[in-house]
């Protein structure tokens, strides 16, 4: 059977030829019929009428990632986000589990440096919608934190922090976001640190989502089987009882550029080396986004056919995976270039990955490479808004991050504009390859180049 | 060749997918790793197509291309507009019958290959626990060898390996074309008909059984590596799903995974998490649609304090509850729901539409045969889960793996397994 019973899938059992995955963070729309209205509370809803299945997806988001914590309680907004689920209205964490499972309902959160949110799945039959929604409109808007607990997840997520301190990729990612964001909130670990989650109290996690949760800044998603009514009524259901004041969305500051190029090499006993390097790249809503998405297409998100896989992979056979990605964020987002090497041929690799980013700056994308960018991209726009989970996942961005209601129309158009000048130029403004930051961990007994 | 279509109108977009019937399991000792290493291979062109084209055309199109090798099958897919099926349906025809390898460009791979296994297994101790766990569970079936392979093997391979797997396995009476989306079959058919119909078919080498003998003793393993937290693995052999009309015991075996591990009130979280907090996560897994032998995997980590043998034994207290207890029909009836609802969540996803026919059809279950399985999943009565329990979760059926976790600063730095190195 493919149907797969198992929550968690145990291993991999089949190999891919993969190339990581580009997450240019958000990606686009297209012509979708989004409706967009506020509720009485004040929480923003967009919603995507589709009848094909019958089924819903719901979700709501609100700013209160993780650079809405303070150093000394890092991990705050994350275990708070974690929690909201394992207590909630008169029901504890077993009735919550038992009454979504009763009806196939699948509860998934959604936690990042800018987002916490929840979102639910459900059959769209009258049963079973309404004991998912039931459950999910407690877990959002009444919370328990039930002590006990918080003190047994606690335990998990201090277990999961000392793991992953020891696996190569979480330390490499951990050391490359604390140089790029130095004392910025971004620079704090998504999940903390094993001494602040350790400090952390209930009464941290129910004054942090009185702060963060409030109504007026949640983003509410809804796609699939129902009529805008339903919509409505569901979009009043999950965010009325939310708080109604709040912090503002905006406190978070600015980011501040680097000034010169950082190195970080970590030893570690793993037979690669994982290499990570960067700078500051952009706001979600800048407007060098689609030039720097498209050029860099060109020099490392183009699965299979990018610059740095060209390069590293198929002309040296230097390693399995190699990607360049921006992630814009509220604030300004990392630019990220990464790769693992067999420790012993690092210095090797980085050199070459140097080179070719270097390269790009120079000359920018040829006028062929443009044009396959451009193909790929517009030719592969329905793939984008295939099934209801990537349209709602869209919904969700869009809402967030204010971006406008026709995004998705205008995407290809935004896409077709860009010109070879324009990638040249916006590339030279966000990347300086003398500023930027690199973490090798792994590092082989020579150290890694700084250049 | 055989083509299965599903239309599915609902976005302008079209899943394709090429299975041949060949995997890790029909590897020999000594190229263990071989049916992956083809599968890079595959991208390295033809006459007509150079190499690295494949998925420039692809990509030019709009689409996305990849592969993946398994135990059972290598398939290739494309996800792109329509209107480009054509394009991807001739690709894949044409690397069907022209592949051209060559030492040098096998030469480059097998490096990407390594780094990939360096990545993949080598480097992450709970993949080293599964591989390990396998190793030991299987003496005689191919299970036994990992899909990556042994490094030793990929550090040994040669152009030779990869040309002789071709020949002896990618023939069109060896695959599926499986395409799911906004098509119409007979078009599909037409099409395919014309870009592979003129491919000659030839005879395939025998596939001997080599049928596991009947394990007689509970075996142990231990993986040392670099973590903090132990591991700890538990593998039991079971059957799979040959009949979908006759059998039972596999849907069984399905409904009893989501009875330990469906769900976060299910067994297996709510008793030795959340109750116990003897573990910080532990699960259950198993697939009953393979072509060799099956398994039911159960894993876990310890809590802080706790040890991988109080983790076993309360992982093993709740088998024996269910061995002589049994289930509800509450916790029944619950986990038949999640596969209800599971079913239509799926038909979300073209690509999972088209993996789920692959996998099945490669296997020899047929995909006419998927009604059919969610009703013989809704009749597994409680009496059946009991008894598939008390005869495959048996210390005898049983292999453990643990990790040993070794602090990272005294662990001297991994050095390369000695062997030959390939030469360029």
């Amino acid at each position: 059977m493919q149907i797969r019973i198992g929550s968690k899938t145990l291993l991999l059992f089949a190999t891919l030829a993969a190339v990581a995955a580009l997450v240019f963070a958000s990606a686009a729309q297209a012509a979708l019929p989004i409706q967009h209205w506020k509720t009485e509370s004040g929480a923003n809803v967009y919603f995507v009428e589709n009848r094909d299945l019958p089924m819903i997806d719901v979700s709501v988001d609100v700013p209160a990632g993780s650079s809405f914590d303070v150093p000394g309680q890092s991990g705050l907004a994350s275990l708070t986000q974690y929690m909201l689920r394992l207590g909630a209205e008169g029901l504890s964490d077993d009735e919550i589990s038992k009454r979504l499972a009763d009806v196939g309902a699948q509860l998934t959160g959604r936690f990042d440096h800018d987002r916490a949110g929840l979102s639910l799945r459900t059959l769209s039959s009258a049963r079973e919608r309404e004991q998912a929604l039931d459950v999910f409109a407690r877990v959002l808007q009444s919370p328990q934190f039930p002590q006990d607990v918080l003190e047994r997840e606690k335990a998990r997520v201090i277990g999961a922090l000392r793991e992953a301190n020891t696996k190569p990729e979480s330390i490499a990612e951990h050391s490359f976001f604390a140089m790029l964001y130095g004392d910025h909130p971004y620079a704090l670990r998504t999940s903390g640190e094993v001494e602040t989650v350790t400090d952390l109290k209930r009464e941290n996690l129910q004054q942090f989502y009185a702060d963060h949760y409030s109504s007026v800044n949640a983003i509410v998603a809804i796609i699939g089987d129902i009529s805008r009514t339903d919509a409505d009524a569901i979009a009043e259901r999950v965010t009325g009882k939310l708080p109604r004041a709040g912090v503002p969305a905006t406190a978070i500051p600015d980011v501040q550029e680097l000034q010169a190029a950082k190195v970080e090499n970590i030893p570690h006993p793993a037979s690669q080396s994982h290499i990570l390097l960067g700078a500051v790249g952009i706001p979600r809503n800048h407007p060098d986004y689609f030039p720097l998405f498209v050029g860099n297409y060109v020099l490392g998100g183009g699965g299979f056919v990018s610059r740095f896989i060209e390069e590293v992979r198929q002309k040296r056979g230097l390693a399995y995976s190699v990607y360049s990605y921006f992630m814009p964020l509220k604030e300004a987002g990392p630019f990220q270039i990464g790769l693992q090497t067999k420790k012993e041929q690092a210095d090797d690799a980085l050199l070459v990955v140097r080179k070719t980013l270097r390269e790009f700056l120079a000359g920018g994308p040829t006028a062929a490479e443009l044009k396959a960018a451009r193909q790929n991209i517009i030719g592969g726009f329905p793939l984008r808004i295939d099934s209801n989970k990537k349209i709602h996942e869209y919904l969700a961005v869009i809402g967030f991050y204010k971006l406008p209601l026709d995004y998705l129309d205008t995407f290809t158009k935004n896409v077709e504009k860009v010109t070879a000048a324009d990638i040249k130029q916006v590339f030279s403004r966000h990347v300086d390859p003398d500023r930027m930051v690199t973490t090798v961990v792994g590092a082989a007994e020579k150290q890694a180049q700084a250049k | 060749m055989r083509v299965i279509v599903k239309e599915d109108h609902r976005a302008p977009v079209v899943a394709s997918m090429v299975w041949y019937r060949a995997g890790s399991m029909d590897e020999f000792n000594g190229t263990t790793g071989v049916a992956h290493v083809l599968e890079h291979m595959m991208f390295k062109g033809t006459k007509a197509v150079p190499g690295g084209e494949f998925s420039r055309r692809i990509a030019a199109a709009g689409g996305k291309d990849n592969a993946f090798t398994g135990k059972d099958y290598t398939a290739y897919f494309q996800q792109l507009h329509k209107s480009e099926l054509p394009l991807a349906l001739k690709l894949e025809a044409d690397r069907m019958q022209n592949l051209i390898l060559t030492a040098e460009e096998f030469g480059k791979e097998i490096n990407v290959v390594m780094e990939e296994r360096r990545w993949r297994t080598d480097d992450k101790p709970h993949s080293l626990v599964y591989e390990q766990l396998m190793a030991t569970a299987f003496r005689a079936h191919p299970y036994r060898a990992p899909v990556i392979g042994w490094m030793n093997d990929l550090q040994n391979m040669s152009v030779g390996d990869a040309r002789a797997w071709y020949q002896r396995w990618y023939a069109p009476n060896n695959a599926i074309l499986v395409v799911v989306g906004d098509v119409e079959a007979k078009r599909v058919f037409e099409l395919s008909r014309k870009l592979f119909g003129d491919i000659k078919p030839h005879p395939l080498p025998e596939r001997k059984p080599q049928t596991e003998p009947e394990q007689t003793g509970t075996r142990r393993v231990t993986v040392k590596a670099p973590a903090e937290l132990p591991y700890l693995m538990m593998g039991y052999h079971a059957p799979v799903l040959r009949d979908a009309e006759r059998d039972w015991e596999p849907y069984a075996l399905e409904i009893l995974g989501g009875v330990l591990d469906g769900h976060e009130a299910a067994r297996l979280n709510r008793e030795l998490v959340r109750e116990q907090r003897l573990a910080s996560s532990a699960g259950a897994g198993y697939d009953s649609v393979a072509r060799g032998p099956g398994t039911f995997l159960i894993d876990g980590t310890p809590s802080a304090g706790k040890s991988v043998e109080e983790l076993e034994a309360g992982i093993r207290e709740q088998i024996q509850k269910i061995v002589e207890q049994g289930v509800t029909e509450e916790e029944l009836k619950r986990v038949k729901a999640q596969v209800i609802a599971s079913e239509v969540f799926s038909r979300d996803s073209m690509f999972y539409s088209a993996m789920q026919i692959g996998s099945l059809e490669t296997a020899g279950v047929s995909y006419k045969s998927l009604d059919t399985q969610l009703k013989k999943l809704q009749d597994v009565t409680a009496e059946q889960v009991q008894a598939v329990a008390k005869k495959y979760l048996t210390d005898d059926n049983l292999t453990v793996a643990v990790l040993d976790p070794q602090p990272l600063e005294q662990k001297q730095a991994a050095q390369p397994p000695k062997g030959l190195r390939h030469a360029n």
